[in-house]
C-alpha cells in the first residue's frame, strides 16, 4: 500500500488547483534536458582571466558541478586573441575542446559544426526575462541558437576625476561635442588622453568602431552591401582627427596593454579600458596606485549625432562542438554555469568583471556596492554588434581581424590620407571580404 | 651405399648462397636508399607535404573551419589589386635588403676583429653569439620595451643627459617603425654572420698574408686581394641563409608591432598570418605565403649558380 498522508495529498491537490486557476503565478520554466552521460569528461577552453579572482571563482563553480553530477571538467585558459584561430582549427579538424568560451563572431565562422543550443538558450531567457537584443544577435543564427552569450568584458571610459575638473567639467560629458572639449581641456592641463591606434585588437577597435557608428557610419548596411564610403564616415574621421590632436604621443604603436601601463603610470588621464585598471590600482599595496584608484572613475561612452548609444564591446560568446562525445554533459554544464546562483557568486568574486547578457541579472549587488563599477553593468544595453549593420559571419570577422576600420582611422588621424581618401580605400578593403 | 658425386660434394662444400633479401641489402644502391629513407620520410611529411598543401590552399577559397573550392589563380589576382599586399612586398624587400647589407658589413667587421689576437677569446665569442641564441620572442619583447613611446630606456637616458626634451616615437611613425625593427633584426642577426665568417677567416692560410706583405701590400690591399676572394664561398653560403631567414622573419615583427603602424611594418609572413589565422581566410593567407617563393627561389638560384663558378669556389679566375 502506498504511504500517502492525507496532508500530502491535499497539498499537492491544492497546488495543482492553484496552477490551473486563471491569474495564477506562472510556473518556472522546466528544464527537461537529458542527464549527463555516465563517465563523462569534458574539456573547456576559456579566455584567459584578466583578474585572478574571476578565474578562481569560475573554478569553484565548476568543482561544484563536478561534485553534483560526477562529470569531470578540465579547464584550460588562453589569451582570447589566440582562442579565435584555435576554435576554427578545432572546427576544421573535428577534434579539440568540447566547449569554447570565446569572443564575438567566432561561432559564426563555422556554425554548422556547433551544437544546437536553442532549447538551453530559450530556457535561460525564459527564466530571466529575456536576453539583450545584441546578445540575441550574437547567439542566434536565424531561428536557432549556436552560442550562449556569456556577457561582455566591458569597456568604459576610464578617467581621472581631478584632471576632468581641471579641464572644466564637473561630470563626464554625455555627447561627442562635449567629449571633444574635454579632451582638448585635458591636453591643455598636461594630462592628455590616450587611445590606441596600433593593431591593438581590443582597445583600438573599441574606440574606432564607437566613433564610426556614433556619426552614423558603418562598414555594411542591412543587406551586407559595403557602405563605408559615406559622408557619415568622413564626419567620424574628421572628428577623430581632432581627438587625435589631443592624444599623447605614440598611440599609433600602442598594443592592448599599452594604455594600462600609461594610465597606471600617471601619463594619461583618459582612456578606454575594462575594469582591470581600477581593480589593479585599488588592490595594489603601492600608495601611488591607491591614490589613482581613489581619483578615477568610469563613464559610458558619449552619444554621437546619430542619437543613440553605439559602443563596441568585447562580447564573450560560448559555444560547443558537434564532435563532442558527451553533448548531454556539455548542455548540463552550461545550464549549471549560467544558473543565477553560480553567476552571482562568480560576478561578486570578480568585482563585476563581466557585464551580464540578460537585464534580469543586473540585480547583483556587486554592481552598486562600488558606484565606480556601475557603468560596466549596462554595456550590453549600449553595444552594437560587429559588422553592424550587416550579419555576423566570416566577412565581419575577417574585416575586424584585418584592422580595416582601425587602419582607416589611423590614416585619417595622422594626415597620411585625407578622410575622404581613407574612407574610400577602407571601403575597397571591405569589399574584398564581403564580395566573396 | 650411394656414392656422392663430385658435383654433390662440391655443392656441400661450397658456402650456401645468401637469400634474396641479404643480397639486396648488400647492393650499394639499395642500401643507400634505405639509409636515407628515415630522413627522407621526415622531410617529405614535415616539409614537402606542407609546402604542397600550402600551394594547394593558395588556389582555393578555404577558410578556417570550411574546406574550400578550387578557384585557380583568383586569390593571386585579388592580391594583385590589394594595396596592403604590395605594401608588404615593399616592406619585406626593404627590410631584407637593408638588414642583410648591414648584417654583412657589421658581421664581417666583427669577424675581422675577433680574428686577431684577443685575451679570453672563447668567452668573447660565446658572448658575441648570445643575441642569436636568445629566443627571438624574448629579445623582441625586450625591444618592445626599449622602443616604448612612454617608457623607453633610450629616450630616458637621452633626456637625463640633456640631449633631448621629449620621448622618441620609435614605433608610432611608419618610417621610424621600419628603421626600429630593422635595427632589432640586425642586432639579432649579426652573430650568425660574424661567427660563420670567422670560421672562414681561420681557414685562410697565413702564408698568403705573409706573401702579400712581402710584396708590399697594405692592410686594405691584403683585405681586398687575399681575404675577400678566399672568403667568397663562405660569404655566398652565409648570406644566402641570412637573406632567407630575414625575408621570412615573423616573430620580431609580430611581437613588436603586429604589422602596424598602418601596416608599415607588415612583412609578407605577418600579413599572411593576419589574413589566414586572425582573419580566418586560409586561402588568401596561403596565397600570400606562396608569393614569397619566387623571391626565395631567386635568392637560392643566385647563390647556387654563383657557387658553380670557380671564382667563388676557389677565389681564382675561371
Amino acid at each position: 500500500m502506498v504511504d500517502i498522508s492525507r496532508r500530502r495529498l491535499l497539498q499537492s491537490g491544492g497546488a495543482a488547483g492553484l496552477l490551473l486557476m486563471p491569474g495564477a503565478p506562472r510556473a518556472e520554466p522546466a528544464w527537461n534536458g537529458p542527464a549527463p552521460e555516465p563517465g563523462a569528461s569534458i574539456r573547456v577552453l576559456r579566455w584567459k582571466q584578466f583578474i585572478q579572482a574571476e578565474y578562481d571563482s569560475f573554478v569553484v563553480n565548476t568543482k561544484k558541478f563536478t561534485d553534483q553530477t560526477g562529470v569531470k571538467v578540465r579547464i584550460e585558459a588562453e589569451s582570447w586573441d589566440d582562442i579565435r584561430p584555435k576554435s576554427a582549427v578545432a572546427a576544421n579538424v573535428g577534434a579539440g575542446p568540447d566547449i569554447i568560451m570565446g569572443t564575438l563572431d567566432d561561432p559564426f565562422k563555422f556554425k554548422d559544426k556547433l551544437l544546437d543550443l536553442t532549447d538551453l538558450a530559450e530556457y535561460i531567457g525564459a527564466k530571466s526575462g529575456g536576453w539583450y537584443p545584441v546578445a540575441r544577435k550574437y547567439g542566434m543564427d536565424g531561428k536557432r541558437w549556436i552560442a550562449l552569450p556569456q556577457g561582455a568584458s566591458g569597456g568604459c571610459m576610464n578617467y581621472r576625476i581631478s584632471a576632468m575638473r581641471a579641464a572644466g567639467f564637473d561630470e563626464f560629458p554625455k555627447d561627442t561635442a562635449g567629449y571633444l572639449k574635454l579632451c582638448q581641456g585635458l591636453k591643455k592641463t598636461g594630462k592628455p588622453p590616450g587611445f590606441a591606434l596600433g593593431h591593438a585588437t581590443g582597445d583600438a577597435n573599441g574606440w574606432a568602431q564607437w566613433c564610426l557608428w556614433a556619426f552614423g557610419g558603418k562598414t555594411v548596411d542591412d543587406n551586407n552591401n559595403v557602405a563605408l564610403d559615406s559622408p557619415e564616415t568622413v564626419a567620424a574621421l574628421e572628428y577623430a582627427k581632432q581627438l587625435y590632436a589631443t592624444y599623447i604621443d605614440g598611440v599609433l604603436s600602442w598594443l592592448d596593454p599599452s594604455n594600462n601601463k600609461a594610465f597606471l603610470a600617471d601619463q594619461i588621464s583618459l582612456t578606454l579600458n575594462g575594469v582591470s585598471i581600477y581593480t589593479v590600482a585599488k588592490n595594489s599595496p603601492d600608495p601611488a596606485l591607491k591614490a589613482i584608484a581613489a581619483d578615477m572613475d568610469h563613464a559610458n561612452m558619449p552619444i554621437g549625432p546619430v542619437g543613440k548609444p553605439s559602443e563596441q564591446q568585447n562580447i564573450l560568446n560560448t559555444y560547443a562542438y558537434k564532435y563532442s562525445k558527451y553533448p548531454n554533459a556539455v548542455r548540463e554544464y552550461l545550464r549549471f554555469m549560467w544558473d543565477k546562483p553560480q553567476v552571482d557568486y562568480w560576478e561578486t568574486q570578480s568585482n563585476g568583471y563581466v557585464a551580464p547578457p540578460l537585464p534580469a541579472w543586473n540585480d547583483n549587488p556587486v554592481w552598486t556596492a562600488d558606484p565606480k563599477v556601475t557603468p560596466f553593468r549596462d554595456v550590453l544595453k549600449y553595444a552594437l554588434d560587429d559588422g553592424y549593420s550587416g550579419s555576423l559571419g566570416n566577412a565581419s570577422a575577417a574585416t575586424m581581424g584585418d584592422f580595416v576600420v582601425v587602419d582607416m582611422f589611423a590614416e585619417a588621424c595622422t594626415g597620411d590620407k585625407t578622410p575622404k581618401a581613407a574612407a574610400h580605400d577602407a571601403a575597397e578593403r571591405v569589399k574584398r571580404y564581403y564580395s566573396a | 651405399m650411394a656414392s656422392v658425386t663430385p658435383a654433390q660434394r662440391a655443392a656441400r662444400l661450397a658456402p650456401a648462397r645468401p637469400s634474396l633479401a641479404l643480397r639486396l641489402l648488400d647492393n650499394r644502391n639499395i642500401l643507400g636508399l634505405l639509409m636515407i629513407a628515415p630522413a627522407a620520410a621526415i622531410l617529405l611529411v614535415f616539409l614537402a607535404y606542407p609546402l604542397g598543401l600550402g600551394f594547394w590552399l593558395g588556389m582555393t577559397d578555404a577558410s578556417i573551419g570550411q574546406a574550400g573550392r578550387f578557384v585557380g589563380f583568383d586569390n593571386f589576382v585579388s592580391l594583385a589589386h590589394d594595396r596592403i599586399f604590395w605594401l608588404s612586398v615593399f616592406n619585406t624587400t626593404l627590410y631584407t635588403v637593408v638588414a642583410s647589407v648591414l648584417k654583412f658589413g657589421l658581421g664581417l667587421y666583427l669577424a675581422l676583429l675577433l680574428n686577431r689576437r684577443l685575451p679570453m677569446k672563447s668567452l668573447i665569442r660565446a658572448v658575441v653569439l648570445l643575441p642569436f641564441v636568445t629566443p627571438t620572442v624574448l629579445s623582441a619583447i625586450a625591444f618592445w620595451w626599449i622602443y616604448d613611446p612612454q617608457f623607453s630606456i633610450i629616450s630616458w637616458t637621452l633626456i637625463k643627459l640633456g640631449l633631448m626634451h621629449q620621448y622618441i616615437d620609435f614605433l608610432g611613425q611608419p618610417w621610424n617603425a621600419r628603421w626600429s625593427v630593422i635595427a632589432a633584426n640586425v642586432w639579432r642577426g649579426i652573430p650568425f654572420v660574424a661567427i660563420t665568417l670567422l670560421a672562414g677567416l681561420q681557414t685562410i692560410s697565413p702564408s698568403l698574408y705573409e706573401a702579400a706583405t712581402l710584396d708590399g701590400a697594405g692592410p686594405w690591399q691584403r683585405f681586398r686581394f687575399v681575404t675577400l676572394p678566399m672568403l667568397s664561398p663562405i660569404i655566398a653560403v652565409v648570406m644566402t641563409f641570412s637573406v632567407l631567414l630575414t625575408f621570412t622573419d615573423f616573430q620580431l615583427i609580430y611581437a613588436i608591432t603586429r604589422g602596424g603602424p598602418m601596416n608599415a611594418t607588415h612583412l609578407m609572413a605577418t600579413l599572411s598570418f593576419q589574413r589566414a589565422i586572425t582573419g580566418g581566410r586560409l586561402g588568401e593567407g596561403a596565397a600570400i605565403a606562396d608569393s614569397m617563393v619566387p623571391f626565395l627561389l631567386g635568392a637560392i638560384l643566385f647563390s647556387y649558380f654563383g657557387l658553380q663558378r670557380r671564382r667563388w669556389q676557389q677565389g681564382s679566375r675561371d
